[in-house]
C-alpha cells in the first residue's frame, strides 16, 4: 500500500504534529500527572485542615481561662464567692461561673467512670471565665486571687493551646511541603519522560535541523505535546482526587481530626488550580530538558 | 557564498582535513570526488554547519560559521538544500508534507500549486499522499532533491545522491540538479562516481575537486 493518510499538506499546522507519535512517554506522562496531582488533592486537603484545626483550637481556648480553686470543705464556699465577687469587678472579665458538681462529675467521667462519689473527694472547684475583647490583665489578676483565696490557680490555657496550636500549624507546613515535593517529584518525572522522547526522536530532529529548524521550533514540538498530556491526565487526577475527598467520613462532634480531613465551602475551588499548576510545571520541565538535549544533540 | 580558507578538521585527535580552500561562487557547479573516507561529507557537512572547523575560517553568505548562533545556523540552512545518500524523511508524515518540511519549519505558509508542480519536475505527482517507508531508493532520492529545492534555496549541496539508484536513476537526478544549476543555482555534489561526472561534461560546465591526502585539489581540467 503505497498511499497513507493524508494528514496535511505542507505549510503551517501544530508543531508537534511533525513528531511522531512516541509510546510509552505519552502514558508515562500522563500517569504521573494524573498520580502526583491525586496525592497533591490529599496534601491540599491535610493541609487546609490543619489550618481550619489550628485557628479553631487558637479561637477556642484564647478566650478562655480556668480559676483552680482549692480550699478546706469549710472554707469551699467562702473562697469561691469571694473569687466569684473579685472577677465581677475585673475590667476585661465578659462573664464567669462556677461549675456545679454535676458539670465537674462530667468532666471527670471519662476518667473515673459515672459513680465517682465527688462529695467525698477534696475537689478543687472549677470557675469558668470569658474574657472579652479587650482582655484582662492577667498578673494583676493572679495577685488579687492570691490575697482573696490563696488556694486560687488562674490556667489562662496557654500551656495547653500553643503545643496544639503549633502542632496545627506544623501539620500545615507538612501539608505545603508534601505539595511542593510532590511538585517536585512530577517535574523530574517529566523531565525524564522528555529526554526520553528527545532522545528516541533523534532522527527526526535531525531532519528538522537539516531543513532549518530553529530550536525554540523544535523544542516547541515537545513542549505542546508534554504540556497537553500532563494537563489531560492532572485533569483525571484532579477529579479522582475530589471523589476520594468527598467519600471522607463526614465531620461531627465526635469524629475528631481525621473526620474533619477535607474541604469546606469555597476551599473545594482550590483543587482545581491544580491541572492548570501542572500543565505549567510539565511546561517548563519540558522546555528545560529540551533546550539541554537539543543542544546535546548538535 | 561559500568560503573554506585553509581549514583544518579533525575527530578524537586524527585529522581528516587540513589546509582546504575552496570558493563556490553564485551560479557555479562544482563535484567533490574523491575515494571513499576521504572526507567528502565532511566537506558538505562544514558547509551547512553541522560541523565546525578544528582551524581556518569558513564563511557562509559572508558571515564567519563561528560566529553564528543557533538560530543563525537555522536560518542559514534555509538558504541551502541538502541531499543526503540515506536521505531521511519523517516516516509517519505523507510525502507532501515532508516536501513542505522547509515551509512547515519556517513556518510560512506555501502554495500547494508550486508543491504540485515540484512533484511533476521530480515525477513523483502521484505519490503525493504516499508514506516515505513506501517509497522506493531512486524516489526517495527524487524527494529529497525537491524538499531541497522547495524553499528556493541559493545553494544545493548533495552528498553522493546517485549512491543507491541505478544509472537511469543515476542520470535523471543529475538532470535535475543541471537544471536548477541553470536556474541560477549553486551546487555541490560529492560523489565518487567519475562517469556520472564525465556523462555531466556535456550538459554543463562544473569544476571538480578532489580530495586526496586531506586537502582539496583541482582535478585535470574543467569538465
Amino acid at each position: 500500500m503505497r498511499a497513507g493518510a493524508s494528514r496535511r499538506g505542507r505549510g503551517q499546522g501544530p508543531a508537534d504534529e511533525i513528531v511522531p507519535p512516541s509510546g510509552h512517554t505519552a502514558w508515562l506522562t500522563t500517569f504521573t500527572a494524573g498520580a502526583m496531582v491525586f496525592l497533591c488533592v490529599f496534601a491540599v486537603a491535610l493541609s487546609l485542615a490543619s489550618g481550619r484545626l489550628a485557628a479553631r483550637w487558637s479561637a477556642a481556648l484564647a478566650q478562655t481561662a480556668t480559676i483552680r480553686l482549692s480550699a478546706p470543705p469549710e472554707q469551699m464556699q467562702i473562697q469561691t464567692d469571694g473569687v466569684l465577687s473579685l472577677l465581677s469587678e475585673t475590667p476585661g472579665v465578659a462573664s464567669f461561673r462556677a461549675l456545679d458538681d454535676t458539670e465537674q462529675r462530667k468532666l471527670l467521667e471519662p476518667w473515673f467512670g459515672p459513680d465517682l462519689p465527688l462529695e467525698d473527694l477534696p475537689m478543687p472547684r472549677l470557675i469558668e471565665v470569658v474574657e472579652d475583647a479587650q482582655g484582662y490583665d492577667d498578673e494583676g489578676l493572679r495577685q488579687r486571687l492570691a490575697a482573696e483565696a490563696p488556694g486560687a490557680v488562674l490556667d489562662d490555657h496557654t500551656r495547653w493551646r500553643q503545643p496544639l496550636v503549633e502542632a496545627a500549624s506544623r501539620l500545615r507546613l507538612l501539608g505545603v511541603l508534601s505539595i511542593l515535593l510532590i511538585g517536585a517529584a512530577m517535574a523530574a518525572m517529566i523531565t525524564l519522560a522528555a529526554n526520553a522522547s528527545l532522545a528516541a526522536n533523534a532522527e527526526v530532529i535531525r531532519v528538522l535541523r537539516l531543513v532549518g529548524a530553529k530550536d525554540s521550533y523544535i523544542a516547541r514540538a515537545f513542549v505542546r505535546r508534554f504540556t497537553i498530556r500532563a494537563l489531560t491526565g492532572a485533569l483525571v487526577g484532579a477529579c479522582a482526587g475530589l471523589v476520594g475527598v468527598a467519600m471522607l467520613p463526614a465531620a461531627g462532634p465526635a469524629g475528631g481530626f481525621l473526620a474533619g480531613l477535607g474541604f469546606s465551602g469555597v476551599e473545594w475551588l482550590w483543587p482545581l488550580l491544580l491541572p492548570p499548576l501542572a500543565a505549567i510545571v510539565a511546561f517548563l520541565a519540558t522546555r528545560r530538558a529540551a533546550f539541554a538535549k537539543l543542544k546535546e544533540l548538535t | 557564498m561559500i568560503a573554506f580558507e585553509n581549514v583544518a578538521y579533525g575527530y578524537g585527535g586524527a585529522s581528516l582535513l587540513s589546509d582546504v580552500s575552496l570558493r563556490l561562487l553564485p551560479g557555479s557547479f562544482h563535484f567533490l570526488t574523491g575515494p571513499s573516507g576521504a572526507g567528502k561529507s565532511t566537506v558538505l557537512k562544514l558547509a551547512y554547519a553541522e560541523l565546525m572547523p578544528t582551524s581556518g575560517r569558513i564563511s557562509l553568505f559572508d558571515r564567519d560559521v563561528r560566529s553564528l548562533s543557533r538560530d543563525d545556523v537555522a536560518r542559514t540552512r534555509r538558504r541551502i538544500g541538502i541531499v543526503h545518500q540515506d536521505c531521511k524523511f519523517l516516516d509517519h508524515l505523507p510525502l507532501s508534507a515532508n516536501l513542505g518540511l522547509p515551509f512547515t519549519v519556517a513556518e510560512r505558509e506555501s502554495d500547494p500549486q508550486d508543491l504540485r508542480a515540484l512533484l511533476d519536475w521530480v515525477g513523483l505527482s502521484q505519490l503525493h499522499d504516499a508514506l516515505p517507508p513506501t517509497l522506493s531508493g531512486g524516489e526517495r532520492q527524487r524527494a529529497a532533491l525537491a524538499r531541497a529545492v522547495i524553499g528556493g534555496p541559493d545553494v544545493i549541496l548533495a552528498d553522493e545522491p546517485t549512491g543507491n539508484v541505478d544509472w537511469d536513476m543515476s542520470l535523471r537526478l543529475l538532470a535535475l540538479l543541471v537544471e536548477l544549476n541553470r536556474m541560477g543555482k549553486t551546487v555541490l555534489v560529492a560523489t565518487h562516481d567519475l562517469n556520472l561526472i564525465r556523462q555531466a561534461k556535456s550538459q554543463v560546465s562544473a569544476r571538480v575537486l578532489r580530495i586526496a591526502q586531506q586537502r582539496i585539489q583541482v582535478a585535470g581540467a574543467d569538465l
